[in-house]
């Protein structure tokens, strides 16, 4: 009885329904590229959720790997010299 | 050079410059042995730092997760003596868990393990409830993604020198 009292004073201002959980995770549906290519909306939300711990695994693999990359880069670059390359070519994209 | 040609109100530019001039940094102890396997490993953990330090203070204190973020940051350079090389302990954030818990188990029939691993993924997910944690994750997947396209482009302009 108690705990019941405490959840329903606690969720009174914040509470979350099942549409605003359904909402969020087609959102994040749409972010994840393996869903993209299928457009299917057929996708469970654990599914989704599934994907989307690989996919952050993904990206935080790559993360690491460019930082990899740049550390062998840096050792024979001045960077001076290239950062206004780099700028341009980043703003025309 | 001159980084005020960039639209100062986007996320990319924001990151962009932050990240270049730690990068700058970290490239400007130009010793004998700067290419020592000892010395690039470090510096591949300093650009490793200053890559995640820079977006969250791109992004400052607006969510959670840059929150979490930059607490981790300030905390593991305090302590960095005292632990352990290489080890990262994970964040446990101050708030606790337990307001967090309640929605947890109100929506854990359909997606509890699921959610316990996104948690761990997303810096701060440990305190957040399900509503939260599935919009920080949207954010936090935009600016990684940022992070991640910055990167390669100027991995790539210093591979054609």
């Amino acid at each position: 009885m108690a705990s019941r009292r405490s959840r329903s004073r606690q969720s009174s201002g914040s509470r979350i329904t099942d549409d605003q959980i359904i909402d969020l995770v087609s959102k994040l549906q749409q972010l994840i590229p393996e869903f993209r290519r299928r457009r299917s909306d057929k996708v469970s939300a654990s599914k989704v959720l599934q994907e989307t711990c690989n996919y952050i695994r993904n990206l935080h693999r790559e993360v690491d790997g460019l930082s990899d990359r740049l550390s062998q880069l840096l050792a024979s670059t001045d960077t001076d010299t290239d950062q206004a390359t780099i700028i341009r070519s980043l703003l025309e994209e | 050079m001159d980084l005020q040609n960039l639209n100062p109100s986007s996320l990319k530019s924001r990151f962009t410059a932050r990240f270049l001039r730690a990068l700058t940094e970290i490239n400007a102890p130009k010793t004998i042995s700067s290419s020592s396997p000892r010395e690039i490993f470090q510096r591949y953990r300093r650009i490793k730092v200053a890559a995640d330090k820079s977006m969250a203070y791109s992004v400052r204190s607006r969510r959670i997760w840059s929150r979490a973020t930059l607490w981790r940051l300030r905390t593991r350079s305090r302590s960095r003596r005292l632990v352990s090389f290489g080890r990262r302990a994970s964040v446990k954030t101050r708030t606790t868990a337990s307001h967090g818990k309640e929605n947890k188990e109100h929506h854990g029939a359909v997606l509890g393990v699921q959610a316990e691993e996104l948690r761990e993924l997303v810096p701060g997910g440990e305190a957040m409830d399900l509503c939260n944690l599935l919009d920080e994750t949207a954010h936090y997947i935009k600016c990684l993604t940022t992070q991640v396209q910055v990167m390669r482009t100027i991995a790539n302009l210093y591979s054609i020198e």
